[in-house]
């Protein structure tokens, strides 16, 4: 526990301003030796009910100056961004801007006053051009009329000073997520904005065009503009920070410099206690084909081909990855494996059996576990408590149900026993699911599907949302199915945890399989450049370390 | 609305218009039944043009509207009463608009503020519009015998009118002229001015509205009020420009035809306008078939727009995307 706490200042508000003052003033920036904060948080508390979700947190930002806010789902950053953006209002503390207390009751007082936000989900209009985007709020006219042709004339303008590729009279439906948020970033520099508020930016893009938003913003900052980019992923935060601020259960727990932080603390930071980022495993011993997949196609929700023509292989004793920006056919594919969606071609067996025409419960009693993307919607009945949800795939079977009548304390028994082994945090196993927190919710799934006759797992963002203690407790489950000798197959939007637990990684895009690589051998920019699409145009010569999909299926 | 969809309106039209052309008896001429047709269409459609840009402004901001025909009928008793004691057919008019704003206003005080579901607030207003104008038209208009104040005189087009066969489409009355022109006035103000990019921002995606420092709740309830005023002069045809008296539950289901035609034309003002065309047409076949002895039994034909909302509300003619936020309440953070 001693490095960590080397790392966890406990300080009071009033401390962490000193030492927020006595941090160097970033080197590279405008605005060098002014000591002002442009924007600052006081003794901010916001209670939601019962739950704290800020607790006394203090905060600030100089002009030029890349701040990091780093904490686990839950910590509280959202609700400070709200603050700090006028969406809400908190019940103590106060807000300064250059130094002069303001109260900000809404999103137009913050606009008013230099703060621009990009929020996670988008705040774009579909339908509307990216200049009416822009303009929407604080529209110009002439005779009753929209200008939009002035709003078009600044978008462009901006863009070029900021070196941002936005074409003012595209429909914003029609663009790539990473184009949506340069729309976001230039809306705000339309308004005028000073402090640029980012929540989560890179939770959508792919590495490449993450690194491009980077550029963006340290031009931004360059130019005099305070950005404050919240995220919880450590590696990212150390390289564009100036200053990184932590955040845990509603409350500011340490500022570092990046300089002085290392992944390792900042995670410990985060959690409070020392975690393991990579998991400790064995190479595989893959066997026999548990999944197989052949030239299947699946549609997608409003018609088209979700699925195009996919191929491949999970073996027991292996987990094989499958990387790609959300939306290139993967929750399809997933789908499509646990019965879920009905394929339009090609072939699956599953345990050695051909799928096609069994449903899900077939495919569950066949030893088929699901963890799905969508926990509300498909992993948990919210309303049944958790002993229900933990035996959703079993509870029409003796010994917990004889003569179609349920049996109660037989099922509670299975529940308590999953409880203890799988480390669910609930009060008893008779409380309604929708109690529990996110991670704790996702191992009631993972306990439920890893538990009964597990020979092949498809599971979808295993972690999406969850805690970093969990995170590192369901790796782990994941793991110990594989050397059990379960065929695992991962679904993951978070690059780091695929190459930190796949055996092998496949790529998908657009709806194929544009590449595969050993795990041992993947490396963050390699996959980048396929789930661009970049290992597709590259006809004939995969980068090195990658074999086509049509070569080879296995790798290793 | 798109090219396919507007053909395929055009040549429904086209085929009643022949349909009543080849059934009619001899001693009409061919021109006299086309000009009739298209006169009667034009006229029919005034209601329902008015109901379905009522929707468009409500449905475009993200409040579901099925409370158009409550709205026309309350509105049509309203205007109806008022220029009977007024003697003022301009007056009745105004009434109208008033009483349909009011309705409209009771919708988003349910449906914005207190979140009611919009379906269940829409079918309130149409319980107690058909309650409360049934009530009042026998208790106070037929018990104190109140006589109309007569109807809209028609206007007519300088020449045109005075033409032989085609004369008739160009009489008519002041409501269904102001309706050609709503349907301008309405596309301008949605497309082209900044408080209909507001209208369109709330009723797609109202968190980005709210975040653009949009009020969401104001634009919708003068959204919802705009539609209401304009189903108010909607419901102002039944009894100023129609018939010359109230009658409970006059408006017939108009509002729910309107509501199909705003479906049908996409939500946009000039495709709620051709959809209500093609039911107006639907309709004057009715009337047309009668005043020119066609050999069908009129419960055949009558039944036509009925059958055509059903098959278009069906989705047989394709889908359009309603405003994505249709429905939904909105609660801020």
């Amino acid at each position: 526990m001693s490095p960590i706490e080397s790392h966890e200042r406990t300080t009071t508000p009033n401390d962490l301003r000193q030492s927020a003052r006595s941090a160097p003033i970033p080197s590279g920036t405008r605005g060098t030796g002014d000591p002002t904060f442009l924007l600052e948080a006081r003794h901010l508390t916001k209670r939601y009910g019962p739950v704290i979700a800020n607790r006394d947190v203090s905060f600030a930002v100089r002009p030029g100056e890349i701040v990091a806010l780093l904490g686990e789902n839950g910590a509280g950053k959202s609700t400070l961004m709200n603050v700090l953006y006028g969406m809400t209002v908190p019940d103590a503390g106060e807000l300064a801007i250059d130094g002069k207390v303001v109260r900000l009751r809404s999103p137009r007082d913050a606009l008013a006053r230099g703060i621009g936000m990009v929020h996670q989900h988008f705040m774009l209009v579909p339908p509307f051009t990216v200049a009416e985007n822009v303009a929407l709020g604080n529209e110009p006219s002439r005779r009753g009329a929209i200008d939009i042709a002035t709003v078009e004339a600044r978008v462009a303008s901006l863009a070029s000073r900021f070196g941002i590729d936005v074409d003012p009279r595209a429909i914003v439906r029609d663009l790539s997520v990473g184009q949506q948020q340069r729309v976001e970033i230039v809306k705000a520099l339309d308004r005028g904005a000073r402090v640029l508020i980012l929540d989560e930016p890179t939770a959508v893009l792919t590495p490449q065009e993450a690194e491009g938003l980077f550029r963006v913003l340290r031009g931004l900052a360059a130019d005099g503009t305070a950005i404050v980019f919240i995220s919880h992923k450590l590696g990212e935060v150390l390289s564009l920070a100036h200053r990184i601020v932590v955040m845990r259960r509603g409350a500011v727990v340490g500022e570092v410099l990046p300089e002085d932080a290392t992944a390792e603390s900042l995670a410990a930071m985060m959690v409070g206690r020392e975690v393991m980022l990579r998991v400790d495993k064995s190479p595989s011993t893959p066997t026999e084909d548990r999944i197989v997949v052949r030239d299947l196609r699946v549609a997608g929700d409003h018609g088209g081909v979700a699925v195009d023509g996919v191929s491949f292989a999970v073996r027991a004793g292996e987990i094989v990855g499958i990387a790609g920006v959300q939306g290139n056919g993967q929750t399809e594919l997933v789908e499509a494996i646990s019965g879920l969606r009905p394929t339009a071609g090609g072939t699956l067996s599953l345990v050695g059996v051909e799928a096609h025409g069994l449903d899900v419960r077939a495919r569950s009693m066949a030893g088929l576990a699901h963890v799905p993307e969508d926990r509300q919607r498909h992993g948990l009945v919210l309303p049944f408590s958790v002993a229900d949800n933990l035996v959703l795939n079993r509870y029409h079977l003796p010994p917990l149900a004889q003569r179609g009548v349920r049996q109660a304390r037989a099922i509670v028994a299975v529940a308590r026993d999953l409880v203890a082994r799988f480390d669910i945090r609930t009060p008893s196993p008779e409380v309604p699911v929708q109690a529990l927190s996110g991670g704790n919710k996702q191992k009631v799934i993972i306990a439920r599907e890893l538990s009964h006759g597990l020979r092949a797992l498809v599971a979808a963002q295993p972690t999406r949302g969850v805690d970093v203690g969990s995170i590192e407790f369901i790796h782990r489950s994941l793991v110990d199915a594989r050397d059990a000798g379960a065929a695992v197959l991962v679904v993951s939007a978070e690059l780091d945890e695929l190459l930190s637990i796949a055996d092998r990684i496949l790529v998908m895009y657009r709806g194929r399989i544009v590449g595969e690589v050993p795990g041992s051998e993947a490396t963050r920019e390699g996959i980048g450049l396929f789930m661009a699409g970049g290992g597709g145009a590259t006809q004939g010569s995969p980068p090195a370390g990658f074999a086509r999909e049509d070569d080879v299926h296995y790798v290793n | 609305m798109t090219r396919g969809r507007f053909l395929f309106v055009l040549a429904c039209i086209g085929a009643l218009v022949a349909a009543v052309e080849t059934l009619r008896s001899p001693d009409v001429s061919a021109a006299v039944v086309a000009a009739s047709m298209l006169a009667t269409t034009l006229r029919f459609a005034t209601p329902l043009t008015l109901g379905a840009l009522a929707g468009m402004f409500c449905e475009r901001s993200g409040v579901a509207n099925i409370a158009i025909e409550g709205m026309m009928l309350s509105a049509a008793f309203g205007a109806f009463i008022v220029a009977a004691m007024t003697r003022s057919l301009a007056a009745g008019v105004v009434a109208g608009m008033v009483v349909g704003a009011t309705m409209a206003l009771l919708h988003a005080w349910l449906s914005v503020t207190l979140r009611v579901d919009q379906i269940v607030s829409g079918t309130v207003i149409n319980i107690m519009a058909a309650g409360v104008t049934g009530f009042l038209s026998t208790e106070v208009v037929r018990r104190k015998a109140i006589e109309g104040a007569g109807l809209l005189p028609a206007w007519r087009v300088p020449v045109l009118s005075d033409l032989p066969v085609v004369g008739p489409i160009f009489q008519q009355q002041p409501i269904a002229w102001a309706t050609l022109a709503l349907v301008i006035g309405a596309h301008f103000v949605l497309f082209r001015t900044v408080w209909g990019l507001r209208v369109r921002a709330v009723g797609e995606l109202p968190r980005a509205a709210h975040a653009a420092g949009i009020s969401v709740q104001q634009t919708r309830y003068a959204a919802v009020m705009v539609g209401g005023a304009i189903a108010g002069i909607g419901g102002a045809y039944f009894t100023l420009e129609a018939v010359p008296v109230f009658e409970p539950m006059m408006t017939n289901g108009r509002g729910f035809i309107a509501l199909a035609a705003l479906i049908f034309g996409g939500w946009t003002p000039a495709g709620a306008w051709v959809a209500s065309l093609l039911f107006a047409a639907a309709n004057a076949l009715h009337i047309n078939a009668q005043q020119f002895g066609i050999p069908v039994p009129s419960q055949i034909v009558g039944m036509f727009p009925y059958v055509l909302t059903i098959v278009i509300l069906a989705g047989a003619i394709g889908r359009v995307t309603p405003p994505a936020a249709v429905g939904q309440p909105y609660v801020p953070d």
